[in-house]
């Protein structure tokens, strides 16, 4: 294959930051990448993951912090000499050239002999598989075909780093799965090196080599997706990363990491992520799949909890049941049989899958359960 | 009764004649036109029409001293050297005030797309001309720009030159006044075409290695050449029709002697009714032929969606 990467040995990040008059949008980014790694910036509308792509595209610019490629700085060059490629979230292709034409823009400003543009622009459509629409206006062609375009037009440059923003999120269910795997495909065949960011988690864990957690415009936690989805640093990731049951309760014994706690009848026996002491404020983590509906009959088993069913959702193999305790907490879990709606039912959890996080006390109030909601609501 | 056609493969609507009119947009809210249709023939279709009617029915002495029959008219604004000379003096006037407005919007709309500070405070400036009438602008003009007016002694008192510049009363003083009446127009209609053009296509075009004259020559002028094309459309057919300001601060039988002043002195001078409609007409005819070539090269160009809000 003739398109390949262009070559460096590491991209370094270093405090890298920007501020929107006063507003710190992007705070003390550190980040290592090596060549030909995935690395997807993941967070919730507004984290700064756009903007640490942008700045990294240049179409920013910094207010604090470097950007170097194998040790020179790349940061003070303009956009149009940083040699990356880009994709966006809405496509931008040029609405009035044809397909061929957008591909081959990139190589035109770099005054490629007319045959090279030729060749590398017909390799480019073979890679993304459109070769019947070489001569349709971007207009002409569906959402996924309109993406595979931009991707052609990104990495027919052989840029040293692609950066892709949110590049699914217009697609429908289907295609995004679909794309999904392709951009895997080209990765792996072409070793480019990907800036890869979503909001959506799913999309990042399957992809990615390595996971940037954003909130607030600051790293919460940088890891591979196992240790992302085993070990989430804080409870920030941990609800970013699947766990939708997020409980605020109160330490009431602890042996080594094995801690319990309870609030309001409701009593949970996990593991302690950092240290608490008896009588902290925490907050548990669970993933609606580690917290399984036992009937209410078997009782007297371990780490359980009672609780009312009050949803019920088809979801193939299970069904994902909404359950309200009784201090009035609703519950997302997981159960292999479709309990009657306002039937009582026991909770079972693994202490090893209960995360318990120290409660911020400034994150408490600043975000209580009817944010996290709104939160989900959005992204 | 709905048959199947011969052919299978349409069936014979059951539906009533008034549902199937209704289908097709003949129905009782065509009467919202009403008002609009009476206006458009009381003071637009029959004036015109009688107008042109006019113009073929030339008086005595006209055809005594041109000829031509029921064409003397026409034949008088093309022999009449005073009279045909105004097309002249008037495309030198109108093509360069619409270049020139279409030329300078471009810059100003570029800059005040993006924020900075006192963009309100430039674009009520920029727009507050379009509120002063003609006579306004002029009087304005005479007295800012006049022999005897600030400019002049300004400039005379801190030694730039030693005799006044002539800036009204001849063929600049209508230019500036058409520029100050017209550059608004064209400035706001560009900024809302170019508010139409996604930044991001710019931004992919940056990305792409593009500099920013490659990325205004290949990219953004493509994108914005139709809206330029009728913007120069606008402001040219809003300076072809000068009057109030070609005699204010022009030079009336000199150098701004434009066809809607010669139209005017066949009118109220020569109260030679037809003659005028004749000169009014082919004012049109000149500005159609203009529109027409702008229209044709627009045609050339890329009109669909650019991807922004506008």
């Amino acid at each position: 294959m003739a398109i390949a990467a262009g070559t460096f040995e590491s991209l370094e990040l270093r405090g890298v930051g920007r501020s929107f008059g006063g507003v710190d949008a992007l705070v003390d980014l550190n980040l290592m990448v090596r060549a030909g790694e995935f690395i997807a910036l993941l967070g919730p509308s507004g984290c700064g993951k756009s903007t640490a792509l942008n700045c990294l595209a240049g179409l920013l610019p910094l207010t604090h912090g470097q950007i170097l490629i194998d040790g020179a700085r790349v940061d003070t060059l303009a956009a149009e000499d940083r040699g990356f490629g880009m994709v966006f979230q809405n496509y931008a292709l040029f609405p009035h050239m044809s397909i061929e034409k957008n591909i081959a823009f990139g190589l035109e400003m770099r005054r490629l002999p007319k045959q090279e543009i030729r060749r590398r622009v017909d390799e480019a459509v073979a890679l993304v598989k459109l070769e019947q629409h070489v001569h349709k206006l971007p207009g002409q062609l569906s959402g996924g075909q309109q993406q595979r375009v931009a991707i052609a037009r990104a990495v027919v440059l052989e840029p040293r780093l692609v950066l892709m923003d949110e590049p699914l999120s217009n697609l429908d269910a289907k295609l995004r799965l679909e794309m999904r795997t392709e951009i895997r495909r080209l990765h792996q065949s072409l070793g480019l090196t990907t800036i890869y960011v979503t909001h959506d988690q799913e999309e990042a864990l399957s992809m990615a080599d390595r996971l940037v957690v954003l909130r607030d415009g600051r790293v919460q936690q940088i890891g591979t997706p196992a240790e992302l989805h085993d070990a989430p640093r804080n409870a920030h990731v941990a609800d970013f990363m699947g766990y939708r049951n997020l409980l605020d309760l109160v330490i009431t014994s602890v042996e080594g990491t094995s801690v319990t706690a309870t609030d309001q009848g409701f009593t949970l026996r996990g593991t302690a992520v950092d240290p608490v002491a008896v009588g902290d404020r925490v907050r548990a983590a669970i993933r609606p799949e580690d917290l399984v509906v036992v009937p209410a009959s078997e009782g007297a088993s371990d780490n359980t909890n009672v609780a009312t069913v009050s949803i019920v959702e088809y979801h193939g193999r299970e069904f994902a049941v909404g359950v309200t305790t009784p201090s009035g907490r609703l519950l997302h879990v997981r159960s292999d049989h479709a309990p009657a709606i306002g039937s009582p039912v026991e909770l079972r959890a693994d202490p090893a899958r209960v995360l318990v996080f120290p409660s911020d006390p400034s994150d408490a109030a600043a975000l209580s359960v009817e944010e996290r909601e709104l939160e989900e609501v959005r992204t | 009764m709905s048959a199947v056609t011969a052919g299978g493969t349409r069936t014979r609507s059951t539906a009533s004649l008034r549902h199937r009119l209704a289908e097709r947009g003949v129905d009782s809210s065509l009467f919202m036109l009403l008002p609009a249709i009476v206006f458009a023939i009381a003071l637009f279709i029959y004036p015109f029409s009688y107008g042109i009617g006019l113009t073929f029915q030339p008086t005595l002495a006209m055809q005594a001293q041109w000829g031509g029959g029921i064409f003397a008219n026409y034949v008088a604004f093309f022999r009449d050297p005073f009279v045909f000379e105004s097309v002249y003096l008037t495309m030198r006037l109108a093509l360069p005030v619409a270049l020139f407005n279409v030329a300078v919007s471009v810059p100003l709309s570029f800059k005040l797309r993006q924020r900075f500070r006192g963009k309100e405070t430039l674009t009520m400036l920029l727009v507050l001309p379009i509120t002063l009438g003609t006579v306004l602008t002029a009087q304005g003009l005479l007295i800012f720009a006049g022999r005897q007016g600030w400019l002049n002694r300004f400039l005379l008192q801190i030694g730039v030159i030693d005799q006044p510049l002539t800036l009204v009363n001849n063929y600049w003083g209508v230019f500036f006044s058409l520029v100050i009446s017209g550059l608004p127009f064209a400035f706001l209609l560009i900024s809302s075409y170019l508010s139409g053009i996604d930044p991001s296509i710019e931004a992919a075009a940056k990305t792409l290695g593009a500099n920013w004259v490659q990325r205004f020559r290949r990219v953004t002028l493509p994108l914005l050449a139709p809206g330029l094309a009728t913007t120069f459309i606008l402001t040219f057919v809003l300076a072809f029709s000068v009057f109030p300001s070609a005699r204010l601060v022009g030079d009336a039988m000199g150098e701004t002697r434009v066809m809607a002043l010669m139209g005017y002195r066949a009118f109220a001078e020569q109260l030679d009714y037809p003659m005028a409609s004749t000169i009014a007409v082919m004012m049109g005819v000149v500005e159609l032929v203009i529109v027409a070539i702008v229209l044709v090269w627009r045609s050339f160009m890329y009109k669909g969606s650019t991807g922004g809000k506008g």
